[in-house]
């Protein structure tokens, strides 16, 4: 009597019901194979223990001191556009407790904010108050870390930046548990900005996305070159820059400077070469929209672009040249500026428990000894200044092939300044003390 | 005048890659009721293995196929495996079983293909670019896109009008139970539909892809987007998903480039531009919020009532 009740295929009753039955079951599982996998995702890439090629001189400095280890919490972004980002940063960092043979000695948890600020904080939240997490590190994006930061410095806990370094931390709302190992957000800029206005272009107009850090490069560029004839801010992880490059053809200025991480430079530098811009209007950015993953996934047409950075591969210092070398042997590729400042902040944080005898009780003590900064960082001169951001030198470098074929990589061309400070030190309370 | 036309162009054209998913989406929706978050995941799908057989062969005409039949492949599975037994069910247990999906594809692309960004480059002969005004050039690849985009369109019309799948489709949205009592295999029409949403999503993914990063989660925004144009057109309505796509499109590139400069009346340069920027992203959901007040069924939602 299938006529009288018709229904698409599925006669009713008891098979309906099993059949109600099991799709609750798909549902259950499904719910927990995506726990599963996003477990996996969260921890999955970097070097596992048993795998790490690294050398390594343990038997020299861990065998002989039996110590409890120190949890060190690293919230990153593993997860879309701007995983390597984070990878990287893990890579770097851990690559440097191997090579200081301390690998036994830390406890790092990793977890991946995914680039939200609310899950940043759900997994600060978790790696202090049930993973007894002791130093905070590894933010990547600055809307994460300027909503994260603030609740792990006042728990009165170290947090020692590997990368963001938003203005907005770096002035008058500074704060003594709180570091930045990598720059702050507008540095790279004002070098590109003091370059660009030695080479004697006039007219520059400004892209970046619509962020704090992308605001912050901005104002960088500004701050060195002067005004600018005008700016475009996109949605913050688009990538069809059709819009933006209409106008910048419009503008038709003497120069681009432009701010794009991730997979956002990528798509930028392609189409902005597409457009047949490039050889009318040459752009400069921040070594960001330029990095080792970059400049290979753009090609050939990175060739030559200019950009700001602290450090390089090919920076030559008897730290880096080691750290080049060990990362190509561990990883089998030539490590990004995310890695340098991961393992840099490996480095800071190593030297300074170091100096306390590993005794991270008291916070006081801990924070002078990374104040101190008394460690051998890759990009050589590295102290820092009263708001605790750091004092380097910065570079403009150029694309370049690699040594092999396809493979592409930055190579210094100048210094453009020398031991340069942040602009808003003086804004900071810290500097009066 | 000229930035205004190319501005068009680009509002076109990213309307017409808007269309690729969102038609696909409407269909589904509009036929099986199914709320689909995981349509953008074979959007993703499509541009990964596209990405992938590019990297081996060289051939884009060939990952172009690879796509489409690897988003197909995993729209068939998708359906078969969890989506056919929602049907019945309400709204929220789909949300939630097909937002899982989402989660397990976003993880999936990353354990096989790792989550450094991919790229996929244009084929050879649609480099460069056409003078479509006099000291303008639009590159070749962008026009090749809404052509795509407009054959694809007619093929799924003339499918829908002229063809008695069509007419079971149509059929479909509105009257599934007589058409199961006339004899028509509603399971494995229902799957042959979702079959083809998945085709266009995958289409899409490749074709968009050289102006993408190939990367994980690539599709979600596109999913955001896709639900606004079928709520602009109307939900099961294939004009519609072609007015809302365009809508979306042009609202989207001429308030990019025309809100700043309107604010720079009120305020700063550098704060009109950032301020301009966020207003234009929202934009096209104060459009929907528009259709919503004046036309609650959307532009061409009212057939189906």
């Amino acid at each position: 009597m299938a006529i009288s009740e018709p229904d698409i295929g599925l006669s009713r009753g008891c098979l309906h019901r099993i059949l109600a039955g099991k799709a609750r079951i798909w549902i259950a599982l499904l719910a927990s194979l995506t726990l599963v996998l996003a477990a996996c995702g969260g921890d999955g890439e970097g070097p596992a223990e048993d795998t790490t090629t690294a050398p390594t001189d343990e038997s020299e400095t861990t065998s002989d001191v039996e110590r409890e280890p120190v949890t060190v919490g690293m919230i990153t972004t593993l997860s879309g556009n701007a995983a390597y980002l984070g990878e990287d940063t893990q890579k770097g960092f851990e690559l440097a407790l191997e090579m200081a043979g301390a690998a036994e000695d830390i406890n790092l948890l990793v977890d991946d904010d995914a680039q939200d600020p609310e899950q940043g904080q759900t997994v600060a939240d978790r790696m202090i108050e049930r993973e007894g997490a002791q130093i905070m590190t590894g933010i990547v994006f600055s809307n994460v870390a300027a909503s994260v930061v603030p609740t792990i410095v006042e728990r009165d806990m170290l947090y020692i930046s590997s990368n963001a370094g938003p203005s907005v931390f770096a002035g008058e709302q500074c704060h003594e548990n709180y570091f930045v190992a990598s720059w702050q957000n507008d540095n790279p800029a004002e070098a590109v900005g003091q370059w660009v206005k030695d080479q004697g272009y006039e007219t520059v107009v400004g892209a970046a996305p619509n962020y704090q850090a992308g605001l912050d490069s901005v104002n960088g560029f500004r701050r060195t070159f002067g005004e600018l004839q005008n700016e475009f801010y996109t949605e913050l992880g688009a990538t069809d820059f059709a819009q933006t490059i209409a106008q910048i053809r419009e503008e038709s200025p003497d120069a681009v400077y432009f701010f794009y991480p991730g997979g956002m430079g990528i798509a930028f530098v392609q189409q902005y070469v597409e457009a047949g811009l490039a050889e009318e209007i040459p752009v400069f950015g921040p070594t960001f929209s330029f990095d080792e993953t970059l400049v290979d996934a753009i090609g050939e047409p990175a060739v030559g672009l200019q950009n700001g950075s602290f450090w390089a591969p090919d920076l030559d210092n008897p730290t880096n040249v080691a750290f080049v070398e060990a990362y190509r042997e561990t990883y089998g590729m030539t490590p990004t500026n995310y890695a340098a400042q991961g393992y840099d902040t490996a480095r800071l944080i190593l030297s300074a428990l170091e100096a306390v005898d590993w005794n991270v009780e008291d916070t006081a003590a801990l924070r002078e000894a990374v104040r101190a900064a008394d460690f051998e960082s890759v990009r050589g001169d590295f102290s820092f200044a009263p708001n605790q951001h750091p004092i380097q030198d910065w570079y403009i470098l150029e694309v370049v092939e690699g040594e092999e074929e396809g493979d592409f990589t930055n190579r210094i061309l100048e210094k453009v300044l020398d031991d340069h400070v942040d602009a808003f030190v003086d804004e900071c309370p810290l500097s009066d003390e | 005048m000229e930035l205004f036309f190319e501005q068009t162009l680009n509002g076109l054209q990213a309307g017409f890659t808007l269309l690729m998913i969102s038609s696909g989406l409407t269909l589904i929706f509009g036929m099986m009721g199914v709320l689909n978050l995981a349509h953008g995941s074979l959007f993703m799908i499509g541009a990964f293995v596209g990405a992938d057989v590019l990297a081996r062969t060289g051939s884009f005409e060939i990952a172009l196929l690879a796509g489409v039949i690897g988003a197909t492949i995993a729209g068939i599975l998708m359906e078969t495996v969890v989506i056919r037994w929602l049907y019945h069910r309400d709204h929220l247990d789909q949300v939630l079983a097909t937002f899982g999906l989402v989660l397990m594809a976003n993880q999936g692309v990353q354990m096989l293909w790792g989550s450094q960004p991919r790229t996929i480059s244009r084929p050879g002969w649609l480099e460069g670019a056409l003078p479509v005004l006099p000291g303008l050039q639009y590159p070749i690849y962008r026009i090749a896109i809404m052509v795509g985009g407009l054959l694809t369109m007619v093929i799924l019309w003339l499918l829908i009008e002229r063809t008695r799948v069509g007419m079971w489709i149509k059929a479909g949205q509105t009257h599934r139970e007589l058409l199961g009592a006339l004899g028509v295999n509603v399971t494995i029409l229902f799957t042959g539909v979702f079959a083809i949403g998945a085709a266009l999503a995958g289409f899409a993914g490749v074709v968009a892809a050289p102006y993408l990063t190939v990367e994980s989660g690539m599709g979600d925004n596109f999913l955001i987007l896709s639900f606004v144009v079928i709520v602009i057109g109307g939900i099961g309505s294939l004009k519609g998903a072609v007015a809302g796509s365009l809508v979306i499109g042009l609202v989207g590139a001429w308030g990019q480039t025309y809100l700043p400069r309107l604010l720079t009346n009120f305020t700063d340069p550098s704060a009109a531009a950032a301020i301009g920027s966020s207003v234009a992203s929202a934009s096209i959901y104060l459009v929907m919020a528009a259709v919503l007040i004046f036309r609650p069924e959307g532009l061409f939602g009212g057939a189906r009532g």
